[in-house]
């Protein structure tokens, strides 16, 4: 199948090295960190975005940070690609390896190192996943805010790579907003700690930086992370709508009003139906959209913050509303809402767009998005994170039928203009990787690139971290030149 | 400041222009923008002085997006009277330097970026940076950049709107800034815990941050600083926890604080209206602002390190001192010298963090690091990108350290 995006030419003469590479690293790591048999390499050669798939040239899993920088001097003294991943869960395709690249893992490296309740904080090596965090310090009162869907696998390295977010970032912000420090190996093998547990250090923000990078400044081997008080109680609550329009007027109007819940996930009919099917969390099917609206507090505040949405959805003739009336309940109307990508999974092959768009334009991109895939003879359901605007659309179809697929990935790419025309961006949470690559120049000028580019190369001039990633491939000669003098990166295949 | 020159550009493209002669030439430019707080940071030599004080008006604000655009020259106060006309707020609680600096003029949207200014409510809302989501800026190329956008969430590219925030002008003239803005909250009450020494006090408030209430400001004024409050405290050391939100359940929140708290000393509540005089207070450090001729320090440390810190440099020098931010951010009077060394060398001992020099005399802030001196990686890697952003190094030079 042709694919539409390109990777990078991959450096021959690396691949005719294999041999002897996968010598040198098995002096620099020990034997059961090394990944080389074909069959093995199998479940790294993509992630959650699974169209594209390349076999790498070896993977490492290097259970100390010393050993992470041995790998990455060795890559850079010898020119070789370096691919960095957490648990494999991107969606944009930000783990994807290339054929000359050596995958640097950080799954071993999964220890919680230290809890510090009075600060607030928790020092986490960049494998543990996002969830074990939270679990750690749950009988204590606390957790940690982010919250991706696939937050029972995904790694905390890996949500630092993408900046990840997740349905509670309407109130707690995502990955950035909750992360104080990190310990970081460079291109060239240095360690470096940046932040910690002071609030805000002076200079320039490399902290804010890093997160989001997407592997391309450093591989992150240690975060300290924000710990909150959890709250005393929340509630989920459905709310059923005749149009997905009024749906998503509703959400304007509880936002304008001056609520910020907890969160507002908002779900059409063909995602109920799917979510529905699977996770049987008795959503109503006789409506046309949904909003889990989610509250928090005590009952008091719950109740007071409820009344008034309750209020707001009437205006726009909501016709359920259905209050969780357990815990039980309540996790089941979150698990129908966290399988959605799964339940979507069992049913057709699917594409996950991730713009975000302003609050105000969301009922007109539904509409227009329906128009586009339908255009494409495709169908579409939508799940996603309507408190902040960033949207999910899954795009159904048979990754058997070349032509479909090429179609859900044109028909993608027209819903991500969509989302930039309409004041938004291509990406909310899930990273560009190559999923979104060539798109860039939508949303940026020439010199927008050029001087993202340069930041790149100041923390890795030859471009070996991740290179095939985020910037499209053509336009890179020339906009940028390591310290050498040399232009880096090379012509796209 | 050498300045032969005051321009003031009223267009992104005139600032572009300027930028770019300005790069042709190899001519230096001290970048500002109401000048409130050009006596932070270490002194600025330049051969023209940019004032981006005519690059004004908010450009973009439908409130229920919460979110505002406007240009960076735009005064603060018209930006919070247009967020008052409709019941929202910036998040990030602004300090207000003029007081404790005798500064004067009026501070814009952009300066407040620019130098990353937090107050209170960064402990549960975040600093400047985390509401910042687009800028546009002109770089020292003098080509026009636009970076971030005006949603909420977005990842789309290397998040240079976090490396604009807190660059104080020497990586790019902000032209435009976007940032998310909150609905004020309906109800605010202060929990007061009286008579509690700093060690108690800092475990108070990380008990207090412990709970589920959701306190959005915590500070401690010992007696040397609460009695400048007026009889507020009754010249006893006070800690004040905020509560925030609907009435109803600061309401609920507030009994559940003084029932939590009342095991650690004599409590009383604070309604709306004395609330928001004294967090303005800590806010623009009003316990200092009287004796201009005293150094003051900003030190941000781990919350539980910051008593233990002026602990230690009371038995070395005379200082006073009142914490913020949970007692992590700790304001330090000098009585004499700055005594930068002695500081650094406690702030170091006790963890890490930083210390800023926020006042003191132009001398002293041109011979001494004003802000915390990096680790030589992170130092390394700052100037690379200067030097990406500014290759010329004209704008702002020496602003944030030594220009090289």
């Amino acid at each position: 199948m042709s694919e539409l995006i390109a990777f990078l030419e991959p450096d021959r003469s690396v691949i005719a090295r294999r041999a002897a590479i996968i010598a040198d690293l098995a002096d620099l790591v020990p034997a059961s960190s090394l990944i080389t048999d074909a069959r093995e390499l199998v479940p790294f050669d993509t992630d959650a975005f699974v169209s594209y798939r390349r076999m790498p040239l070896a993977v490492v899993l290097p259970e100390t940070t010393t050993e992470v920088a041995a790998v990455l001097k060795y890559c850079n003294r010898n020119g070789i690609p370096v691919v960095p991943r957490g648990a494999g869960t991107s969606l944009s395709g930000g783990a994807i390896p290339q054929e000359d690249a050596i995958v640097i893992g950080v799954s071993k490296m999964n220890r919680i190192l230290e809890v510090d309740l009075p600060n607030r904080c928790a020092r986490v090596q960049a494998g543990v996943t996002n969830i074990s965090i939270s679990q750690t310090v749950e009988a204590d009162g606390f957790f940690y805010a982010p919250d991706p869907s696939s937050q029972l696998a995904c790694t905390i390295g890996g949500n630092i790579g993408m900046n990840s977010g997740g349905a509670h970032c309407l109130k707690y912000g995502v990955t950035t907003n909750n992360l104080l420090g990190v310990k970081m190996v460079m291109f060239d093998g240095s360690i470096v700690e940046i932040g910690g547990k002071a609030l805000d250090a002076p200079g320039y923000d490399l902290l804010g930086l890093v997160c989001g990078s997407e592997g391309q400044l450093g591989i992150v081997t240690e975060a300290t992370v924000r710990l909150i008080a959890r709250p005393e109680g929340a509630r989920p609550v459905l709310f059923g709508f005749p149009s997905s329009v009024a749906a998503g007027a509703c959400v304007t109007d509880i936002i304008g009003a001056g609520i910020i819940p907890v969160a507002i996930e908002f779900m059409d009919k063909p995602a109920i139906e799917i979510c529905e099917a699977f996770a049987q969390a008795g959503y109503p099917m006789d409506v046309e959209a949904l909003l889990i609206v989610e509250v928090e507090g005590s009952d008091a505040e719950m109740d007071a913050m409820l009344g008034r949405i309750i209020e707001i959805a009437r205006t726009h003739g909501v016709k359920t509303i259905r209050e969780s009336q357990s815990a039980t309940e309540a996790a089941l109307i979150w698990k129908g809402r966290k399988s959605a990508f799964g339940a979507t999974g069992r049913i057709a092959d699917y594409i996950c767009m991730d713009g975000t768009v302003p609050l105000g334009q969301l009922s007109h991109v539904l509409e227009k998005t329906s128009e586009i895939v339908a255009r494409y003879g495709l169908r579409v359901a939508n799940v996603f994170h309507a408190g902040d605007g960033n949207m999910h659309p899954l795009i159904l179809f048979d990754a058997n039928d070349p032509d479909e697929s090429r179609k859900a990935e044109m028909a993608g790419n027209d819903i991500l203009k969509l989302c930039v025309d309409a004041g938004g961006c291509l990406t909310g949470e899930h990273g560009v990787g190559i999923e979104k690559r060539d798109l860039m120049r939508h949303q940026y000028t020439d010199a927008d690139l050029a001087q993202q580019m340069r930041v790149r190369a100041a923390f890795d001039p030859k471009w070996i971290l991740n290179p095939s990633k985020v910037f499209p491939l053509d336009g890179r000669n020339g906009a940028y030149a390591d310290e050498t003098g040399e232009t880096a990166g090379k012509t796209a295949a | 400041m050498s300045a032969d020159a005051i321009l003031n550009p009223k267009t992104e493209d005139e600032v572009a222009r300027i930028v770019r002669d300005a790069c042709e030439a190899g001519r230096t430019l001290a970048v500002s923008g109401g000048g409130t707080r050009s006596g932070l940071g270490r002194p600025v030599e330049a051969d023209t002085a940019l004032s981006l004080s005519k690059l004004s008006g908010v450009t973009n604000y439908d409130p229920s997006e919460l979110v505002m655009a406007a240009r960076a020259g735009t005064p603060l106060a018209e930006i919070e009277a247009a967020l008052a006309a409709n019941n929202q707020m910036l998040t990030f609680e602004p300090m207000d330097h003029r007081p404790l600096l005798g500064s004067e003029g009026a501070p814009t949207i952009g300066g407040l970026f620019a130098a990353n200014v937090s107050g209170p409510r960064r402990l549960s809302a975040g600093a400047a940076r985390d509401s910042l989501l687009g800028v546009r800026f002109v770089n020292g190329s003098g080509e026009i950049v636009k970076t971030g956008g005006r949603v909420m969430k977005n990842v789309t590219g290397l998040d240079l709107v976090k490396l604009m925030a807190g660059s104080w002008g020497t990586l790019g003239v902000l032209t435009e800034v976007i940032f998310k803005v909150l609905p004020r909250p309906e109800a605010t009450r202060t929990v007061v815990v009286r008579d509690l020494n700093d060690a108690e006090a800092a475990e108070a408030m990380a008990s207090a941050m412990a709970m589920s209430v959701e306190v959005s400001g915590a500070a401690h004024l010992p007696v040397s600083v609460s009695y400048k409050f007026g009889d507020l405290f009754d010249g006893q050391a006070a800690t004040v926890l905020r509560l925030e939100g609907l009435d109803a359940s600061v309401a609920v929140r507030s009994e559940r604080l003084v029932a939590e708290m009342g095991r650690r000393g004599a409590v009383s509540v604070l309604n709306a209206q004395a609330s928001a005089k004294v967090w303005r207070d800590i806010r623009d450090v009003m316990p200092f602002a009287a004796q201009r001729t005293k150094p003051v320090w900003r030190v941000s440390v781990a919350p539980s390190a910051g008593h233990q810190l002026v602990a230690a440099l009371r038995l070395q020098t005379g200082v006073d001192a009142f914490y913020d931010w949970q007692g992590g951010l700790v304001w330090l009077q000098m009585e004499a010298d700055p005594e930068a060394e002695m500081l650094r060398k406690y702030v170091k001992a006790l963890g890490g963090g930083h210390a800023t020099l926020v006042r003191a005399d132009a001398a002293t802030r041109a011979a001494l690091p004003v802000f915390e001196p990096q680790p030589a990686p992170l130092e390394a890697l700052s100037r690379r990108i200067k030097q990406q952003f500014d290759p010329r190094g004209i704008l702002n030079p020496g602003r944030m350290t030594v220009a090289p």
